[in-house]
Parts: C-alpha cells; structure tokens; sequence
C-alpha cells in the first residue's frame, strides 16, 4: 500500500502512455468505417504526441515543449475546421459516411 | 629535279572525272559525258608521259650530257611526294605518300595508257547503253584508285587503293544489276577479294609490329640493315602478302571469282580482269619483294601457287563455250606465269609479263568485245564461225593477239614467257618441275587460243545471225593500237628493260640474258636461254598444229575425243566441280549456321526474347502495381503505418550495434 | 499521490481510447474522446502545465469536440454497417501498427537519463509561457493566429450555401473490398 503513495512516477511511464495512445489512434485510423471516427482517431493521435512534448518539457524544464504543445492544438482546432467542412461537402455528393464507399478516385 | 611533278594530279583526275560524271552525269548531254570521260584518263596518261619524260631526260642528262638517250642510267632517283602525315602514333607513322620510281612508273604508263584505249572502246560499245554515264564514273572511280594503289609509298595508301579497286570491280561487274547472275558475280568477287584482303592486313599488322613502319623503303633498309632478317616472320609476311596477292589476282584458291566476273561488259573485263586490277597482286609482291626475296619458303610457295594455277586454268579452258570464258581462264593462266616469274625471283620479268599481257589480253577482250556486238551479243562459240570475212579488222587484230599469246615471236608474248622459263629452269631442280610445267601450260595455251581463233573466225559460219557487222571506229581504233602495242611491246626487251627495273627490284642473273640487244647490235650466241627459247616456241607451234587438226581439218575430233573420255571431259567443262565445292564446303555450312544460330538463337531467341521480356516486365509489373491503387482509404492508411514502421526501424534501431551482435553470434564470441 | 492519480487518470486515458475503438456509433466514440481529453488534462497538470491544461479542456474538449458532435447531429451519422472493408488494412496495417509500438517502447525503455516526476516539482506558470510566447516566439505566434483566419475561411468556402440543385449528385460506387 505504501507504495501506492509513492510520490515519483517514473517518467517513462508517461512516455509510454503517450506510445500506446498514439498506437491506438493508428488501430482507429485502420478499423473504422465511419468517416468522423476516423477522424476522430487523428485527434487521438495528436493527443498522444502532446502528452510525450509536455513530458519532454517536463524533463528539460524547457517552456519550448509546452508552447509547441499550444501550436500543436491550435493547428489541431484549424485542421478539425477544415476537415469537417470537408466531411460535410463529401457527405453532400456522396450521401453516406462509409469510407469504403467513398472510393470512386481509383485507377 | 626540276620542279614540283605533282604527282597527286595523276589520282586527281580520274576522280574528278568520277564525281562530275557520277552527279551530273544523267542530266549533262552525251557528248559532254564521253567528253569528261575521256580528258581524266588522257590527262593522266599525260601527266604519267610528262613526269617520265621529266625525270628520264634529267636523270639522263646527268649521266651522258650530249645524248641522253645513248647509255642506261642508274641514278634515276626515286620521287617520293608526302600530300601529309595520315597517322602518327608512337612507332607507327603514316604519309599519304606518292612514290615514283621504275616500277611504278611503268605501272602507271601501262595502267593510264590502256585505260586511256579502253575508254575510247567504250564510248563505241556503251552508246546505247542506258547507264552510260554511270559506267563512266564507275570507270573513272577504278582509275584513280588504281592509280593510288600504283603510286603509293607505303602499304597503307596501297591498301587503298586496293580496296577502292575492289569496290570499283564489284560496281562494275554488278553493272547490269537487274541481271540477277550479274549481281551474284559482283557480290562473289568483292567478298572473295575480301577473303584475300584479310591476308594483306594479317601482314601490315605484323609489319608493324616487326618492323614499326609501313614504307616499303624503310622496310627494305631494315631488312637490308640486319641479315638475320630471313625465313621465320618474315615468311609469315611474305605469305600473308601472298594470300591478298592470291585473292586479287585470282590465284588458287581464290581465283573463282574471275569467271563469274564475266557478266560485266566486255571493256570491263579488258580493262580490270585482264590489264590492271588483277595485276595489282603481281604488282604488290613486286613492291614487296625485298620480304619474299629475304624468305626462300615463301618464294617457293608463290611459284608452286603460280605453276599450278597456270596449268590448271590452262586445262579447264580447253573446254570451256563461252568466248569471255575463254578468255577468263587465260588471264588467270597468264597470271599465274606472272607469280612463277615472281617465285623464281625473277620480278623483272614477271612486270614485263604484266606488261604485254595488258597488251595483248585487253587486245582479246576487245576483239571478243567486237565480235559480240556483231553477233548482236552471241557469246557462244559453238555459235561463231566464218567471220572472218565479214569482221577483217577485228579478224586481223585476234591474229596477232592470238599469236602474241601463244609465244610466238616477234610479238610481245614470245619474250615475256621466254624470260620467265628461263628464269624458272635456272631453279635448281625445282625449278625445272616449275620449267616443264610451264612450257606444258604454254603448249595448252597456244591449244586453246587457237581453238579459239579457228571457232570464231574460220570454217563454216554457224551463226543464226544473218549480218553480223564490223564495229564503229571508236572501237576499231583502240584495238588497232593495242595491236601494234602486241607487234612492239616486246621488243623493249632488248634495249634493257630489265636493267631499267633492276635498282628497284633487284638484280637477276636469268634477265641479262644473251639476247639482250644493244644499240648498236652486237652478237648472239647459242647459249642456255636460246636452247630454251626455241623449245618454247617449238611447243607453241606444236600447240598451233594440234587445235589445227580438230578444228580446221577434223572437226569431228572434239567430240569423239570428248566421247572417249567422258569423265574427264565432264570434269573439265564443270571447272573441277571447285564452285560446287566450295558451296558444299563453305557457303552452305555458313549459310546454315547463319540461319540456326544467327537467325534463330540470336535474332529472334536473345533479342527478341529480351525485347519480349523488358515488355512483359513492363506489363506485368503495372498490372501489380495497379491493383494497389484503389481508391480505398483504409488500405493506403495501412500502408502508410507500415511506410512509417519502416522509416521507425531505419532512424531508431542503431543497425551498427545489430550487425555487430549478429556477426557476433555467428563467430561464436558471443555465447548466447 | 502522484502515482495514484497518475494510475487512475493513465486508465481513464486507455479505457476512453478503447472505447473509442469499440463502439459503432460515431457519438458515443465522440463522448469517449472527451474522457481521454478531460484524462489529459489532469495529467498535464501533474507535470506542471497548468496553461496546458486549461487550453486542453477548453480548445480541444470544449471546442473541437463539440464540433465533432455538432457535424455528427447534422449528418445524423449512424451505427457503422459492418462491410467488409480493406483486407490490407487487417494484413498490412496491424503488424505495422505492432512494429511502430514496438520500437518506441523499446527505445523509451532503454533510453538512460529519464528522470521522475514529482507533486512537489515546479508547475510552469503561464507567465513563464507568456514571456517566451510573446517574445521570442512571437512571429509564430501571430502565423498562427493568420492560419486560423484561413481555416475559418476554408470551413465556410468548402461547407457553406448549397448551390441550387447541387445537393446529393451520386450514391457511390457499391464496390466490396477491394485492397
């Protein structure tokens, strides 16, 4: 139990964390049918990258890491914009979310 | 000397001759054509006398100031002229170099002068030809390589001119190409000429390989300089030399094109397959002799050559139908006394032979020349007969050609044969099998030509023309002069001739004979040499007699003999099967392996079946690479995480530390 | 206590990813997101990013998101049918996936030097953000702020006004999985 209260969590456990995160964003990015989940996956993926950028900033004392953090989710805000403006106009010509549907750009 | 000789004129002349009247010739008139046609070989001609008149009065001055015609001089220097360097590499260096000495001056005179007649012939014999203008360049283009091939200096520009001379017999025996038999003979003569040719080159590589330089006098001052120089390489030269020699001036093996060559007009057979281009081998073993005289194997080797294919072309012409046939195998007999001649190191006399023969077997091609185109193109004998009152001038002129040919004297042939079996008799005891086989050769020729006399002109006319008419002058002119050439020609003999050659080619005991002649004329006697000579000429008669009885007064006697002797007959009149055999041997094994090999392992298996496959890779690899292109999102997203694992692996995994571990494991150092 | 809201927090973090992944309806994988992004917040946080941590819950779980569930209302995006889909993304994109954790976890855990985070190590206050941002790093700053302006103009350009008749133009192709 005592070690329960320990007051120092390693932190390449934060780094890992940060791994497995984006791990799953890719398995979201591949499984998904739905265009906005996918979507969504790319968010999570983004998430995982800051969270190994503040660890690193974390362990250099460097304010560096923190501010790209805050580039990273103000582009991430832009992109999600855009990119649900584009779901919108796909879903307008295309009448449906399904990715495997939406694939009349092949050779 | 006096002056520049420009000497370069003489080649140039001709070839403007050739390109004026190879470009613009179809559109110039006629007479223009026969006009240009006619200047090149007189200006060369003129050019020649002009030199030679240059450098003998001078050379002559020198040597007795009152009268310059009165003694033989020696001092007649080599002329050499450099048109500049050609190639200059390490050792090897190369002029286009000009030479005129005795032997090529003589050379030219022959070459220029005949030419000269057998231009003017043919403006008689060509009027109605379509490709008049053609021929013309064509002829042209043979003189001023001949003339090349004469003048030059070293083997190279001679090779030249050998080449070029080629050319000009394979475009002018292929005249008729719409005739496939003639296109067949053309292509037959350059290759084998061809197949001579890479004899010639064989030996200029080891010439320069042994001796670093290609000018004939350099190479005779080395090989005069090291006496050491004899038999070993210099017989390897000397027989690769020999080899072109053979294959130029239709030698056995190599003397099956000559024949065939016959399909080209007549003036073509005199000019080229009688007078100069076939004697350029002659002519370039006599350059050369300083290797074959350094080299007693290979002069061995010639005269055997010489002696054998003289008696063999002399036998299968006994039967031969065709008139130009005839004739053909004569040149080749005649040459071959020209190599004995050479054998026996007696290359004076060998050029002397070179000389009246231009003159007395052009003489014959024209005369035959003459009588086709009165028959209206009939070149069958069989088929002659009885001409002689209706051709008199062509009838006369064969007389004398036929006489000179069979030795007879005073005409020309008679002192040319006498000095070479004279010199081959000398021999040792070789030279006596060489002697007996040429004095056999000479009683088959005088057979066979006065068979041929007897056929065309005598007897009952057999001929299914009704008028066969004599020729025009133009054709009538040059044969006349050729004729007094063959009376004449001879005679020059005996004012020194061969002491006039002797500081190019050497002194010979056999050619300062008794019979040699002064002015003023001083004595005879009954020496070897005269023995000798009338044994010749008693064989010639005898030859005379023998085709008088089967041809004049029992005409049956051909055929019963034939009759007799049915194989051998068949041999003969089938040429010994030679061309058969060769076809067997030769043409069609490669004509075969062309087809397997080249045609169908090479041409359609290797480069088609690779074009096939870099097509078909092609394909098929965009066929693949196709099916990954779909559309699909999930499937180009795969393949980016696994683009990206991949880059992952490449960046983080420190590859150095992974080789070392493995190669570690694999040596054992490690003991996991 | 670190340890334990780190442990409790990491799990909320995993388990909303998971969820994520599991769920068919976009909406509540949308929900699911905002755990993950509310979890990452307090983590933040326990390293010391207190500015971050405000931005994270307000930016992304309180903006993006809710624009994620606004564009799902509007398209009413349904259950996901379970078509077959890609096979490469099963046979390609999995062992990739594998592979790429594989290597960075490998690589973090052999890396030496990493330290420790501690409740008592200094938060960075957003002063201490601000005097760098607004400084030295100013002129990003402010390309940041242009490149939001072209997203919203982007995002009013591709999804604005429909023109007359241009609405539903084709079904799609019916095409099975194709690699």
């Amino acid at each position: 139990m005592n070690i329960l209260f320990a007051q120092e969590v390693p932190l390449s456990w934060y780094l890992l964390l940060s791994a497995v995160l984006f791990s799953l964003g890719v398995v979201g990015f591949l499984i998904k049918r739905n265009l906005i989940t996918i979507f969504m996956s790319i968010e999570l993926m983004l998430n995982g990258v800051n969270l190994s950028f503040v660890t690193f900033a974390h362990q250099w004392h460097a304010v560096k890491g923190q501010i790209f953090v805050f580039f990273v989710m103000m582009v991430a805000a832009a992109e999600a914009a855009v990119g649900l403006a584009i779901i919108i106009a796909v879903f307008r010509a295309r009448a449906t979310l399904a990715v495997d549907r939406i694939d009349r750009m092949k050779l | 000397m006096s002056g520049p000789l420009h000497l370069w004129l003489i080649p140039l002349l001709p070839f403007a001759g050739f390109l004026i009247n190879g470009i613009l010739g179809r559109r110039l008139p006629k007479w223009l054509v026969t006009t240009v046609a006619l200047l090149a070989p007189l200006a060369a001609f003129g050019v020649a006398l002009y030199t030679a008149a240059c450098v003998y009065i001078f050379t002559h001055i020198q040597c007795a100031p009152s009268c310059p015609f009165c003694a033989p001089c020696s001092i007649f220097q080599p002329v050499v002229e450099s048109l500049g360097t050609w190639i200059n590499i390490a050792v090897l260096h190369v002029d286009f170099s000009f030479v005129l000495d005795q032997l090529s001056l003589v050379m030219l005179l022959v070459v220029t002068g005949v030419g000269f007649l057998i231009h003017v012939y043919s403006v008689g014999y060509m009027s109605d030809d379509e490709g008049y203008a053609r021929y013309f360049s064509y002829l042209n283009l043979f003189l001023f390589f001949m003339t090349i091939l004469v003048l030059a200096g070293n083997a190279l520009v001679m090779f030249i001119g050998w080449e070029g001379v080629g050319l000009a017999s394979y475009l002018l025996i292929g005249f008729w190409f719409q005739k496939k038999s003639a296109d067949d003979a053309g292509k037959k003569a350059f290759i084998v000429n061809r197949i001579g040719d890479f004899g010639f080159l064989i030996a200029m590589f080891l010439l320069v390989a042994n001796f670093g330089t290609l000018t004939f006098t350099e190479i005779a001052t080395k090989l005069g300089q090291d006496p050491g120089w004899n038999g070993g390489v210099v017989t390897v030269i000397a027989l690769c030399l020999m080899m072109g020699a053979a294959g130029k001036s239709a030698q056995l093996p190599l003397y099956i094109w000559l024949p065939d060559a016959m399909e080209g007009p007549t003036p073509v057979s005199a000019l080229i397959h009688a007078a100069t281009m076939v004697t350029a081998g002659v002519y370039m073993v006599a350059r050369t002799h300083v290797l074959f005289d350094h080299s007693p194997f290979a002069l061995g080797v010639v005269a055997t050559v010489g002696a054998a294919t003289a008696i063999f072309a002399a036998t299968i012409a006994l039967v031969q139908n065709d008139i130009k046939r005839v004739l053909a195998y004569s040149t080749i007999s005649q040459l071959g006394y020209m190599f004995l001649g050479c054998g026996v190191a007696a290359y004076s006399a060998a050029i002397f032979h070179l000389m009246t023969h231009a003159f007395f077997k052009a003489l014959l091609f024209l005369a035959a020349g003459s009588v086709i185109h009165g028959l209206g193109g009939e070149q069958d004998l069989r088929k002659m007969g009885g001409l002689w009152k209706k051709l008199p001038v062509t009838f006369a002129v064969t007389t004398v050609g036929v006489l000179a040919i069979a030795g007879i004297p005073p005409f020309a042939g008679f002192f040319s044969k006498d000095a070479i079996l004279y010199a081959a008799f000398l021999q040792g005891t070789n030279g006596k099998i060489l002697y007996s086989v040429g004095l056999l050769t000479a009683l088959l020729t005088a057979f066979y030509m006065f068979r041929l006399w007897y056929m065309t002109f005598l007897g009952e006319p057999r001929s299914p023309q009704s008028h066969p008419h004599e020729s025009p002058w133009s054709m009538r002119g040059p044969l006349v002069i050729l004729a007094a050439l063959s009376i004449c020609g001879g005679w020059i003999w005996l004012y020194g001739f061969s002491e006039f050659l002797t500081p190019v080619l050497g002194a010979r005991v056999a050619e300062t004979g008794s019979w040699r002649l002064l002015i003023p004329y001083t004595q005879y006697s009954l020496s070897l040499e005269t023995v000798l000579s009338i044994i010749a000429v008693l064989v010639a008669l005898e030859g005379w007699l023998i085709a008088d009885k089967f041809y004049r007064r029992k005409p049956t006697r051909p055929a019963s003999l034939a009759a007799a002797l049915p194989s051998g007959y068949k041999l003969l009149a089938n040429k010994y099967f030679v061309d058969e055999f060769y076809g067997a041997t030769v043409v069609k094994p490669l004509l075969g392996f062309s087809k397997v090999f080249l045609e169908w392992v090479v041409d359609v298996g290797i480069l088609g079946g690779a074009a096939w496959l870099l097509g078909g890779i092609a394909t098929f690899a965009g066929a693949i690479l196709q099916r990954w292109q779909s559309g699909n999102l999930r499937s180009y997203a795969a393949w980016l995480a696994a683009g990206a694992a991949a880059v992952l692996l490449f960046l983080l995994v420190p590859w150095i530390t992974v080789l070392a571990y493995l190669a570690a494991i694999h040596l054992g150092v490690a003991g996991h | 206590m670190h340890l334990i809201l780190f442990l409790v927090f990491a799990g909320f973090c995993l388990a909303g990813a998971i969820n994520l992944l599991l769920q068919s309806h976009p909406i509540n994988s949308a929900l699911s997101l905002i755990v993950v992004m509310v979890s990452m917040a307090v983590l933040y946080l326990l390293l010391g990013a207190e500015f971050l941590a405000a931005a994270q819950v307000i930016v992304y779980a309180g903006a993006i998101m809710v624009l994620f569930t606004f564009v799902i209302m509007l398209l009413n995006a349904s259950r996901e049918e379970r078509t077959l889909g890609s096979r490469a993304a099963l046979r390609v994109g999995f062992p990739a996936v594998v592979a790429i954790l594989a290597i960075i976890a490998t690589v973090i855990l052999h890396t030496q030097g990493l330290g420790v985070a501690r409740l008592s190590d200094g938060i960075t206050s957003t002063e201490e953000l601000s005097a760098v941002l607004f400084t030295k790093l100013l002129l990003p700053f402010e390309v940041t702020s242009v490149l939001i302006l072209i997203a919203i103009l982007g995002a009013v350009a591709m999804a604005g006004h429909e023109e007359q008749g241009s609405g539903i133009r084709d079904r799609g192709s019916e095409g099975t999985g194709k690699q």
